[in-house]
């Protein structure tokens, strides 16, 4: 539909990547009939419901045999619940007083389980809002076989041409029917990453992003785009330029094992002998095992959000400590970086209303929450803090803009260690504490702020979004959002010129580190650490590899004179595709 | 999820009639949807009530399912 490359970005469901024609899968809300009964006509509707019922009933369990045989019982057990919801009794009782009501069997059906929906929907943090998507996949099933349609997704399993498939949402039955090698890929406008799509396309190994939004209104049948799992983003329309990186990209990850095995050991570590530490980002703690298996040195950056939304009430203190306790000793000697919690603009907890916020990236979130509920602020650091002895465990507080938030946190620190020493607990007393850079506010007195702490960590995501005063959501300022410009490029290079100058290490933890061309002007700029998805860290560990840290390091003093985004990119990839061509690849 | 089928099995198991209540909801334990719509996250506070012949193991099954941890994530 689009003529210029839009990139559209969500989360990233599933790792991989594909390459290829969209089938766009609406699911045009069902039409609900409604009809009065004759007093005459009442049984008759029961007995369609009781049999529509049924048929839905079959198929769950035709699913769920199936499932149990291809990935096992554990996700078979998700279509047992499935079949439980739908044998309802109380449910099923309220629909049949409808009927006796006089309403036909499609409209009391529908109107009993989408209250459910809504109810679940309206309490709703992203884990108890996918709760509300399994009674809503059970609920247009069984429309769909009373409307004697086929459940809409039905024929997932007999596509026979290779097709990204996108819609508005996907259930895990439809996930279940996808075959391997057909679908190449999938995103949905809805959907999280602890839905049971999610959870199932990561166990098929089919590269999935989620949480698009909008994603089925972009796209149409036939239309090009590339799925990038590891990354979360959707490419509409790629220039040839974009399609030839993740061509290349694509390849290696087929031959994923194999680039495994040559680098995982091996350190990120430029010809001439210039050492960037590679690590990984995480915000569920069993992706652990992801990070070790793709060679990271370690977590840059442990969002905690996920330990405090999908649930009611607080984490406790023992619950965080023995979660970041494993973390930390499964890394160990590798240091974990924990990022206390960020909550607040897109997340909200649901132990808190969450405040209506004309504009919640500009409001209530990261420090200044746990400023204000220093009592929250604390039971983490606590938790943190009990995890040291058990690897190299360090704190970074997100969302940093001014001089008194680091002396406050720090103070709560101390606090916090005062009690565990008077409580007898161990911990590591040096433990190291670091901030994220993602306000221009910051950067601009890093110098007043570095003598706090032992590291900074450039957020690049909220730092493009904050020194652009630009949205990536709103694709009418979209455009605007350029890692490369260069009013970015000065505040990342001031970050890192006050660190050195300062004596401590500076990483970047958004999507540039996950980016070849910003990965290179990074190394140049100097940054310590770079941290990306997992499943990023092999290709960028190759291309550190295969550069000179001199060339790049030229290449970024060059690039900071500039004056454009695109004068910036230009210039890069002039000197790439001139001296290291085999970085384009 | 699979938590909430664990808990209406288990209800579904004894004769009494078994209640889940959180706030001023109350549900039905023996119903999934029930207990789905309670919307209960982890380390809510939930009150278990049970009437009937084998109300005390009722109330002592569901209790104990509760207190093991749900193993969330298939």
């Amino acid at each position: 539909m689009s003529e210029r490359e839009v990139v559209l970005s969500g989360i990233a469901a599933s790792p991989g990547i594909a390459l290829g024609r969209v089938m766009v899968v609406t699911r045009h809300d069902i039409d609900i009939p409604l009809r009065h009964l004759d007093a005459g006509e009442i049984e008759a509707e029961k007995k369609r419901l009781v049999e529509a019922m049924g048929r839905a009933r079959d198929q769950l369990m035709e699913t769920r045999d199936k499932v149990a045989t291809d990935m096992g019982e554990s996700y078979a057990r998700i279509f047992d619940a499935h079949v439980m919801i739908l044998e309802d009794k109380g449910s099923l009782a309220q629909v049949m007083e409808k009927i006796d009501g006089g309403y036909n069997a499609e409209f009391a059906f529908n109107a009993v389980f989408s209250k459910h929906e809504r109810v679940l929907w309206e309490k709703g943090d992203t884990y108890i809002k996918d709760r509300a998507g399994d009674i809503r996949d059970v609920r247009r099933r069984v429309l769909s076989n009373l409307l004697g349609t086929r459940p809409a997704r039905g024929d997932l399993s007999r596509i026979e041409e290779e097709v990204i498939v996108i819609a508005h949402d996907l259930s895990p039955a439809d996930t279940a029917q996808m075959r391997r090698g057909k679908i190449m890929g999938f995103a949905t406008d809805i959907g999280g990453r602890t839905s049971h799509t999610a959870i199932m396309a990561r166990s098929l190994e089919i590269p999935a992003v989620v949480g698009l939004n909008d994603a089925t209104t972009r796209v149409a049948d036939g239309d090009f785009v590339i799925l990038d799992g590891n990354r979360g983003r959707l490419i509409v329309a790629p220039s040839e330029e974009t399609k030839k990186k993740y061509a290349e990209e694509h390849e290696r990850y087929r031959t994923f094992a194999l680039g495994l095995l040559r680098y995982k050991d091996l350190p990120a570590t430029t010809i001439d002998g210039h050492t960037v530490t590679l690590s990984a980002n995480i915000e569920l703690h069993d992706e652990v095992d992801s990070v070790l298996e793709h060679g990271a040195q370690g977590i840059g950056l442990y969002r905690t959000e996920f330990i405090y939304i999908g649930r009611e009430g607080l984490p406790t203190e023992e619950e965080q400590f023995l979660i970041y306790k494993d973390v930390a000793s499964r890394l160990a000697p590798d240091p974990v970086i924990i990022r206390t919690m960020d909550l607040g603009g897109d997340k909200f907890m649901s132990a808190f209303e969450s405040p209506k916020e004309i504009n919640p990236y500009l409001g209530w979130r990261g420090i200044r929450f746990c400023l204000a509920r220093k009592d929250i602020f604390k039971t983490q650091l606590r938790a943190i803090l009990r995890a040291t002895p058990f690897g190299d465990v360090k704190v970074m507080y997100p969302m940093i803009s001014d001089l008194d938030e680091v002396l406050q946190a720090n103070e709560v620190l101390e606090e916090a260690k005062r009690e565990l020493k008077r409580e007898g607990h161990e911990f590591d007393d040096g433990c190291k504490v670091g901030i994220m850079m993602e306000t221009p506010a910051a950067v601009m007195i890093a110098r007043e702020l570095a003598p706090h702490v032992s590291f900074f960590s450039i957020g690049s995501n909220d730092l493009i979004q904050y020194a652009l005063a630009a949205d990536r959501g709103n694709e009418k300022v979209a455009y605007l959002y350029q890692p490369l410009h260069p009013g970015v490029l000065r505040l990342i290079d001031k970050t890192i010129r006050v660190g050195k100058e300062s004596g401590i290490w500076v990483g970047l933890c958004g999507e540039m580190s996950s980016d070849v061309v910003c990965a290179f002007v990074l190394v140049g700029l100097g940054i310590d650490e770079l941290s990306t998805s997992p499943y990023v860290v092999p290709e960028i560990k190759e291309k550190v590899r295969s550069i000179y840290f001199s060339e790049a390091e030229k290449v970024a003093r060059h690039v900071l004179t500039l004056r454009t985004a695109s004068e910036v990119e230009q210039a890069v990839l002039e000197k790439m595709e001139k001296d290291l061509p085999e970085l384009l690849l | 999820m699979s938590a909430a089928a664990d808990v209406a099995r288990t209800a579904a198991t004894f004769e009494s009639d078994v209640w889940l209540s959180k706030d001023d909801a109350e549900v039905d334990a023996k119903s999934i949807m029930g207990i789905l719509t309670l919307a209960a996250g982890m380390g809510s506070e939930v009150v278990v009530k049970a009437d009937g012949p084998d109300e005390e193991e009722a109330v002592r099954a569901v209790v104990a399912l509760f207190n093991a941890k749900f193993n969330e994530e298939a």
